[in-house]
């Protein structure tokens, strides 16, 4: 085992930087649809309508009981399943892992994305909520000129970090075959018998990218505190 | 976009031309080809690391003995369409979910290297087989392992969701056998865990073996056991009830078979160096294939 | 709709039911004994972060920015093949291991060890949250600086880090699915091998999805008691 050859890992480098873009876009646009939709949830479940918010909960709670490995395979195996059975249509719908892992992580990555908005939303005085009526804002108004800007840039730093998980979880798509970073390297590690190169590779590019990211975070972490 | 010979489209076409007349005639269309026809695209499955059946070359294209017959395939769906600018597109799967998703309608055809057992056809239907393969191990040289007996005792590797796993927990039983037994995810890592000496040896399709064994670091070191713990068939793998589609499928292959088409394609991949590190299996055409190509049919394993 | 469960993949094989216990069984001692690994690790780490020593802090540092940054699967990977691999000493020793026993003890030591850069992130937080005062009135009372993390600080860390630290344990229980890809048959690689055996995947996920609800409540509700029970009157409400 002391030839390791990482030759093959440069050599497949084209297909590899192919599947980081996968894995950067899947954890971009599941950090911005989680954002969006947690960010909804974390409203319903602070909302006075008694039925709203006891659902928003139950689907947080649900999404947090499980492990993602399980959402995923609900997702990708039962979902076009069930849309076939509620359409009526002759066939289920075909989408790939691919394409359904991103409906996966928006969804799954929502119920945490919206206990940071929670707390984000709930570290906003009252008071500024009654100001905004005051000025004659409706409470969509209120919500989008007042309280969600100030939660948002409260929780930055915290949802970035849970953004940098969310780029760790990715790599659990290569379970489904899909080309992420990880699938790419262990697609060509099984047609090449390198697996051993191809998965430290990994492990080294993910280090350098997360600790850059949380290193980045933890500078910005230091601004916002600054200005507060 | 593949190199095909125009007299195997021929003969193709010509076979599934008139398998069809009589048959379907002006027949609607049902199940795959319905499909197909309404998409106006085909969904061909492929795997990444069956070599050489179905993996990546360098430039990241499915290549191997299943993908070219399944091209043969395709080609007859176009001219039995009529469709010659079908988009066929390519979808990687695993041994793991390659039936959930022919089931679930993700892909059409799979080709790769698929077990036709009668346990798996109460879930999916197979084409004409196109493989014999003999399920034993792999050991390596100076284990001093020459049989399965010997194997008594010791742990070995298997991949998860292959026949083997069950076929081996049955010599187990019957031979009652203490034989520890771990699971790789793909045959690669089972690989690994012999080649690291973690496993006395790897249980799996001796032709698997063989292309494992062919592209690892030191092929000298290994040898396949002349065992079997049972034979099995390979086929193109479609979804159960859809005679209209197996019909192009079995027909297709019976004219390769016939025309000797597949003898070729068996030289180019089992007896030739082979893409990307042009390693040659040296694996010579079995009696039982022989047999297989002769009176085709697509009978599973028990 | 429950047949299946009171079926068998095979003759002689044991029930789909009884396989599922069996990988619930799994699930739970990987988890608690890899819970163990890192609240021991992850304590000591997270003090050691707190502490004067700059080197110690460093040391420290690093272990939770090597395994914060790596996606878990790949850790997976790294301990279960690799490091046999490189290091002779190491494959004796998981060679001479039962394979089954290998994959538990590997499983625990890797979802220990990254579970313990989390928590040692959360102690070296709640100890910073704890007013200098109470170090030093624990310094003024003659305690020297192991009695005081012992007798002043934890303790009040310890119970300020409970929430986080109640989500960090569901995360580890979670977490042990990822188990499969190394082949350890807990109660995602027995839901898995349901589905792929019997194709209902329906029933098999289903199955899992109500037991991994059921862990996740009963763990809240234990960490619930737990946090009553210690409590400090007029200092942190039993409550959140």
């Amino acid at each position: 085992m002391g030839d390791l050859d990482f030759g093959a890992v440069f050599r497949a480098w084209p297909f590899l930087w192919k599947g980081l873009q996968y894995t950067l876009q899947l954890t971009v646009i599941a950090a911005i649809g989680g954002v969006i939709f947690g960010t909804l949830l974390a409203m319903a479940r602070l909302s006075s309508i008694k039925p709203l918010a006891m659902v928003a909960t139950g689907y947080v709670n649900l999404m947090r009981s499980i492990p993602l490995l399980l959402v995923i395979f609900w997702f990708y195996f039962l979902v076009p399943v069930i849309i076939q059975k509620v359409t009526g249509a002759e066939r289920p719908p075909s989408f790939g892992a691919d394409k359904s892992a991103f409906i996966t992580f928006i969804m799954f990555e929502a119920a945490y994305f919206c206990e940071i908005m929670r707390a984000g939303i709930q570290s906003i005085a009252k008071g500024q909520v009654n100001a905004g009526y005051a000025l004659g804002f409706t409470y969509w108004q209120s919500m989008s000129n007042v309280v969600l800007p100030q939660a948002f840039r409260n929780m930055l730093p915290i949802l970035l970090t849970q953004t940098i998980v969310l780029f760790q979880d990715a790599s659990l798509v290569s379970l489904l075959n899909v080309t992420d970073f990880v699938g790419a390297a262990s697609k060509i590690a099984q047609r090449d018998s390198r697996l051993v190169e191809f998965y430290l590779a990994v492990a080294i590019v993910y280090f350098i990218l997360c600790f850059a990211l949380s290193f980045a975070v933890k500078r910005l972490q230091k601004k916002i505190a600054i200005i507060r | 976009m593949f190199k095909i010979s125009k007299l195997s489209i021929l003969i193709a076409s010509a076979i599934t031309a008139s398998a069809l007349v009589g048959a379907a005639g002006a027949q609607e269309l049902t199940g795959t080809l319905k499909k197909i026809k309404e998409t106006g695209s085909i969904t061909v499955s492929h795997r990444e690391a069956s070599i050489p059946f179905s993996y990546l070359d360098d430039n990241q294209k499915p290549i191997g003995y299943s993908v070219d017959i399944c091209n043969k395939v395709v080609d007859a769906v176009k001219a039995e369409l009529k469709m010659p600018n079908l988009s066929v597109k390519f979808q990687p799967v695993t041994s793991s979910n390659r039936i959930p998703l022919l089931q679930n309608g993700t892909i059409d055809l799979e080709c790769g290297s698929t077990t036709n057992s009668v346990e798996r056809q109460k879930q999916v239907a197979f084409g004409n087989t196109y493989f014999v393969i003999n399920v034993t191990a792999a050991v390596k040289k100076s284990s001093g392992v020459n049989a399965l007996a010997d194997l008594n005792g010791k742990t070995v590797s298997t991949t998860s969701g292959t026949t083997s796993v069950a076929l081996f927990k049955k010599y187990k039983r019957t031979e009652t056998a203490d034989i520890k037994s771990i699971y790789g995810k793909d045959h690669a890592e089972s690989f690994l865990l012999l080649a690291d000496d973690r496993v006395a040896a790897f249980v799996m399709d001796d032709v698997l073996l063989a292309g494992q064994i062919a592209n690892s670091r030191s092929p000298a070191d290994y040898k396949i056991l002349p065992e079997s713990l049972n034979t099995e068939p390979y086929g193109p793998m479609l979804r159960k009830d859809d005679p209209q589609f197996k019909k192009i499928v079995d027909s297709t292959l019976a004219g390769l078979m016939k025309s000797g088409e597949m003898e070729k394609i068996y030289t180019k991949w089992f007896t030739s160096p082979i893409p990307p590190k042009n390693v040659n299996l040296n694996f010579p055409m079995s009696p039982a294939l022989k047999a297989a190509f002769t009176n085709p049919n697509d009978k599973g394993a028990e | 709709m429950f047949d299946l469960f009171f079926q068998s993949s095979s003759e002689g094989e044991p029930l789909w039911w009884q396989m599922l216990a069996s990988g619930l069984g799994w699930t739970l001692a990987t988890a608690a004994v890899a819970w163990v690994i890192a609240f021991t690790l992850g304590s000591f780490l997270g003090v050691v972060r707190t502490m004067k020593n700059q080197w110690l802090v460093n040391i420290g540092n690093a272990y939770v920015e090597l395994f914060r940054n790596i996606p878990l699967l790949v850790q997976f990977f790294v301990w279960y093949f690799v490091l046999p691999g490189l290091f002779p000493a190491v494959k004796k020793m998981v060679n001479d291991m039962d394979p089954t026993t290998h994959q538990f003890v590997t499983a625990c030591v890797c979802l220990g060890l990254f579970t313990a850069a989390r928590i040692s992130e959360q102690v070296r937080s709640g100890i910073g949250s704890i007013s200098q005062g109470q170090r030093n009135a624990g310094y003024a009372l003659g305690l020297t600086e192991a009695q005081t993390y012992r007798h002043v600080l934890l303790p009040m860390a310890y119970r300020i880090i409970i929430p986080p630290l109640t989500s960090e344990t569901m995360n580890l229980i979670k977490n042990t699915a990822t188990a499969y890809s190394i082949g350890l048959v807990e109660l995602f690689f027995r839901t898995r091998e349901m589905g792929e055996t019997t194709f209902q995947y329906f029933h098999a996920f289903g199955a899992a999805t109500v037991i991994y609800i059921t862990i996740a409540m009963t763990a809240n509700i234990i960490m619930g008691i737990i946090e009553k029970r210690v409590a400090v009157p007029g200092y942190i409400s039993g409550a959140k």
